[in-house]
């Protein structure tokens, strides 16, 4: 039906056929790899952690491997509520690193968190401006100019939440041109330039290294982040589980997260 | 074991039609297993809540907007890569086809550095005054840019198997080419063209990646169904899976009338189609 196409492709077709089941017989056995290491018990944690922990987990888990020989930490970074469900939906986890505390209350009440939740790491809001703050920023206040384009995330959204109530208790009510779903996207939008000004977390700005610059505003006090962290009930590796989260709580975690910007919980 | 006699062939292997049942079950499988997560004593109140209905509006305004503009500048396009001949023209078709392999979101990108504020052409924009980034118009951008392809692929096909007999019986006959392009080629290729134009408006309707990072997300104005139902997603599982089938009800609803047999074919007037052009039309994409 695409006469262009067509005679063009047909005499790959065959390899390309070969290539295709091939590639799909490789793709399961992939798939399977993870499942099968269940008899390895003891061997191999899997961490689930919201997406602002890549940097610091990253290295604490080889840290932790180091520490622990014959140990292989897999880590899988994404939003905390997309985590979330994944593990609900039976998401081979043992440890899982939440941003926020309501996504893990979440979790808790569907009875798949083993103990309570224990906090770990705070991180408050700030304003990121591109290089240069080209709309002269200096304030919480002055995200509200009609001249300043500012982005934040949507309100359904744990940094979005945030960013209420430090307008609520500052009585400044912003006129946002986008209300992203994730920070990620809220500082994407001050690095290409976009936006004059973005609300996003503090380590956000510390991540994104020179292409933003900070204006930190006092009044982030009032919405402060909680980072809670706990051992999934359906996981199958609970002793390496409970020593991982050992690891996040003592001074080697600590340090590691102090130094991408967080707080102490 | 003979069927190869019949006049119509239509033998088919049974390891062909299970195989074709899996790929069946594929597509259907999730869709039915999401119908069954639907929460149908909320179903209406989650549907014509304030922000679903803005944003099923802001849908099907920006599709509408795409449409036309994909056949606005589809057409001649599809007409210089099936009737041209000029050097260039396989690279140009594979350019003009590329996002339908490209992944949404590196088309958002893609535009943000022409149409955004620090982009080729955002800048002399913004001096004459025209802002694009956060608009409705960047959500017009991001859908014409995905579905366009649709629409080219489909009336480059009808007008391959059309041929061009036709028109050049018309050219014999005195007709200059716009008068054929009008009165012959476009009445014959009408179906073809019109199965494209739905294929781009559902494509337009589909589409999430280039809109979130090109266009943002702001209720009324950037936020269109597949942006709402990632954010409800977070908070709403209901109102996700509600919004979705919401979505699915119009996609079906729009595909299902590109397949209803040929499109009206009143526009042509005199010039009629010539009733032995065959099934020219129908182009499956």
């Amino acid at each position: 039906m695409r006469p262009g196409l067509g005679p063009r492709l047909r005499p790959g077709l065959r390899a390309g056929a070969a290539l295709a089941v091939g590639a799909v017989a490789a793709g399961l056995a992939g798939c399977a790899a993870p499942a099968g290491d269940a008899g390895d018990a003891g061997k191999t944690v899997t961490v689930f952690a919201a997406a602002s922990l890549k940097a610091p987990f990253t290295a604490l888990a080889e840290q932790f491997e180091a520490a622990n020989p014959g140990t292989t930490v897999t880590l899988s970074f994404a939003g905390s509520s997309d985590l979330a469900t994944q593990i609900s939906q039976g998401a081979p986890a043992d440890v899982f690193a939440s941003a926020d505390a309501n996504t893990m209350a979440r979790l808790g009440g569907a009875g798949l968190v083993e103990g309570p939740p224990r906090d770990f790491a705070s991180n408050v809001l700030t304003i990121a401006v591109p290089p240069g703050n080209p709309a002269s920023v200096a304030s919480f206040a002055d995200l509200a100019r009609p001249s300043v384009r500012t982005v934040v995330c949507a309100a359904q959204v744990p940094c979005g939440a945030a960013a209420k109530v430090v307008e609520q208790d500052t009585g400044v009510t912003l006129k946002p041109v986008s209300e992203e779903s994730s920070v990620t996207d809220v500082l994407g939008k001050v690095i290409s330039g976009e936006a004059d000004a973005g609300l996003v977390y503090v380590t956000d700005v510390k991540a994104a290294r020179d292409r933003v610059q900070e204006v930190p505003f006092p009044e982030s006090a009032q919405a402060v982040n909680t980072y809670p962290i706990a051992a999934v009930r359906t996981g199958k590796h609970t002793e390496l589980a409970a020593t991982f989260i050992e690891a996040v709580l003592g001074p080697d975690g600590q340090q590691l997260l102090r130094g991408a910007g967080f707080g102490t919980p | 074991m003979r069927r190869r006699r019949d006049s119509s062939y239509n033998g088919i292997p049974r390891w062909v039609m299970a195989v074709a049942a899996v790929g069946a079950l594929l597509v259907l499988l999730p869709l039915a297993a999401m119908l069954g997560r639907v929460n149908w004593a909320q179903f209406i109140p989650l549907v014509s809540s304030e922000s679903s209905l803005t944003a099923l509006g802001l849908s099907l305004r920006t599709a509408a907007a795409s449409t036309v503009l994909c056949v606005l500048f589809g057409v001649p396009l599809a007409l210089v890569l099936a009737r041209g001949d000029f050097p260039g023209q396989r690279l140009l078709r594979s350019f003009v086809l590329l996002p339908l392999v490209l992944p949404p979101v590196v088309g958002g990108i893609a535009l943000l550095y022409a149409f955004g504020r620090q982009g080729l052409l955002g800048q002399s924009l913004e001096i004459a005054g025209l802002q694009i980034a956060f608009t409705t118009t960047a959500v017009v951008l991001a859908q014409t840019f995905v579905a366009l392809p649709f629409l080219v692929v489909s009336l480059e096909g009808a007008l391959r198997s059309a041929g061009s007999r036709y028109e050049a019986v018309a050219a014999t006959l005195g007709a200059r080419p716009t008068t054929v392009l009008r009165r012959v080629t476009l009445p014959l290729v009408l179906p073809g063209l019109a199965s494209g134009a739905v294929l781009s408006f559902a494509r337009s309707l589909g589409e999430f990646g280039a809109t979130l990072t090109f266009a943002g997300s702001l209720q009324g104005v950037t936020r269109t169904l597949p942006l709402e139902i990632y954010l409800q997603r977070e908070t709403d599982a209901d109102a996700a899976v509600a919004l979705s089938l919401l979505l699915v009800i119009v996609a079906v609803v729009v595909v299902g009338l590109s397949y209803r047999g040929p499109a009206p074919a009143g526009s042509g007037g005199r010039t009629a189609r010539p009733g032995t052009a065959g099934n020219h039309g129908r182009v499956a994409a």
